[in-house]
């Protein structure tokens, strides 16, 4: 270790560490409470007639763990990772850094007290109260000043790509989240939106949907454009659509919210303004999907031995699926079959167990070994099966939800003769059961995948210096 | 100016400003800057390629001392 390190710049992988593991360990307890519900939906009675344990509690809990804690850690270590590396120096400062690690651990911790408690604002994807939310900005400030400090002062004249992508998401999921959770406290534990009416349902989902697309998909596209190429042994395959894809991706993605308010209170020329620049999207995200994807070409080979690029190129596939996907259902008159059925929630995993899962998995298999100093993961053999559990377990999901969505909408829709509902809520109910049993198998992989995930981390982190050995097998060569 | 003829005017300047971009990314002088940046992730691997067959020069030679 001490060899290699004399060759680098002095960086911080200490705070990369700390974030990478904690990624790891809030994807599982993430992941595993979204077992828990899906199970609830099978099996009511699982909330054991506590009001802790409703759907409706752990829902939110679920959500925030695996976007916020799972994804948010894997973002600030490969962000911090990335950024040291790219611009070939230490982070701006350690004790802001240290400091974003332990107010987020802070941050998601409140939340698994407060959501069971049923402390909520009851926006979706922001649904913590405002002292949290107050802390989240302070925290996001602090990450602001580090990623944008280290910047700063580089010691290179270009600034990656990667770094473009994490500094969009950064800046703007700063403005999202301060935005929406503008709000009136009347106690400690309860405030009221500052927003009424359809101004609300409009900010939330300009949040929302930005989360999505900010959150989720510009921070991911960071890490694919560093850890693919890494991965692969080769450049980008165009680093100048690259650059269009940067600015066109942020400047389309701003104006798609109002596509989850369709046939709403919101004016019918606002939903139609989401709808048309949702499905432009399309051509920024496929454009993005094909660069990563393309950047294997000529190196396919690779595939048949690598499981981290497994990983990376079945995240990047589910991520062209999934931006397929979302701007034909942000259309009109499929959202009118589409809207409130499974099908919302089938595609919504699509992106975050295929896309965003997937990409973190793959970087972060990349990164720990080479941030805790090992030559590489305890077990290749078993990131392999996690890589087949992740995907068996990921189709099953969402060609159940796709089945059980269209179904619902079909049912919903469908009217007798003289005018009547042919099917009652409670008869749809029914008719889903299977589809979620088959959704809670699939999550079952999922979580699966991520036990292995975590014994193969410890296993690597707790094995001998693989670099360390290095040298006394050279010198016994030599003295040979 | 009314609503109406500022936001056709705002549509135009985005639209260049969009086909500014597309042009810059790929006009020939962006060529070599940003071959060179794709490739700028690769530099460390490099480096730590160099400092290794120093290194083990540098061995040998002492090894061929002690000899």
């Amino acid at each position: 270790m001490s060899a290699t390190s004399s060759a680098t710049p002095n960086y911080n992988f200490d705070i990369v560490k700390k974030f990478a593991f904690m990624a790891v360990v809030w994807g599982l307890v993430g992941m595993s409470a979204g077992v828990v519900i899906a199970a609830q939906l099978v099996w009511p009675e699982l909330n054991f007639d506590t009001p802790w344990f409703t759907y409706s509690r752990l829902r939110p809990l679920h959500t925030n763990a695996v976007i916020f804690a799972f994804g948010g850690c894997a973002l600030f270590a490969t962000s911090y990772w990335v950024v040291q590396r790219t611009c070939q120096v230490r982070l701006f400062s350690d004790k802001i850094a240290n400091f974003t690690f332990w107010g987020w651990q802070a941050v998601i911790v409140s939340a698994i007290i407060t959501l069971p408690l049923g402390m909520t604002s009851s926006k979706e994807y922001a649904e913590l109260e405002w002292p949290i939310d107050v802390l989240i900005a302070l925290v996001w400030i602090a990450y602001a000043i580090v990623f944008f400090g280290t910047i700063v002062k580089r010691a290179t004249s270009h600034i990656y790509v990667a770094n473009w992508f994490y500094g969009g998401f950064i800046l703007t999921v700063a403005c999202l989240h301060i935005g929406n959770s503008m709000a009136i406290p009347v106690s400690l534990t309860k405030s009221y939106s500052i927003y009424a009416g359809a101004v609300d349902a409009m900010m939330q989902w300009w949040y929302g949907h930005n989360a999505v697309g900010f959150f989720l998909t510009a921070g991911f596209l960071g890490m694919m454009y560093y850890f693919v190429p890494k991965q692969a042994g080769r450049p980008v395959y165009s680093y100048r659509l690259s650059v269009v894809h940067f600015w066109a991706l942020i400047s389309l993605y701003i104006w798609a919210g109002p596509h989850h308010l369709h046939y709403t209170a919101l004016p019918d020329w606002t939903q139609s303004l989401g709808m048309v620049m949702s499905i432009v999207l399309f051509v920024p995200s496929w454009g993005g999907m094909i660069n990563g994807i393309m950047t294997l070409s000529g190196a396919w080979h690779k595939l048949r031995t690598d499981p981290i690029l497994r990983f990376m190129i079945v995240s990047l596939s589910f991520y062209g699926m999934s931006t397929f996907e979302g701007p034909m259902m942000a259309i009109k008159s499929v959202n009118a079959l589409s809207h409130y059925t499974d099908w919302t929630v089938g595609h919504v995993h699509s992106g975050a167990l295929g896309w965003v899962a997937m990409i973190s998995i793959g970087s972060l298999y990349h990164l720990i070994p080479r941030a805790f100093g090992k030559e590489k993961m305890y077990s290749v053999k078993l990131i392999n099966v996690h890589f087949w559990l992740a995907t068996i377990g990921v189709v099953l999901y969402i060609v159940a939800m796709w089945i059980s969505g269209v179904m619902q909408g079909m049912m919903w829709r469908s009217v007798n003769a003289d005018g009547t509902l042919t099917y009652s809520f409670v008869e749809v109910v029914a008719a889903t059961y299977p589809y979620h049993t088959i959704r809670w198998i699939g999550g079952l992989c999922v979580v699966t995948g991520m036990i292995i995930m975590l014994y193969n981390t410890i296993k690597t982190i707790r094995s001998k210096d693989a670099a360390k050995a290095e040298v006394p097998a050279q010198s016994a060569q030599a003295t040979a | 100016m009314d609503y109406g003829t500022y936001r056709g005017i705002y549509t135009i300047i985005m639209l260049l400003v969009f086909a500014g971009i597309i042009w810059w990314a790929y006009s020939k002088h962006s060529k070599k800057r940003f071959d060179k940046a794709a490739n700028s992730i690769f530099e460390e691997d490099e480096l730590k390629e160099s400092r290794k067959k120093e290194r083990s020069a540098q061995d040998n030679e002492q090894q061929a001392h002690k000899d």
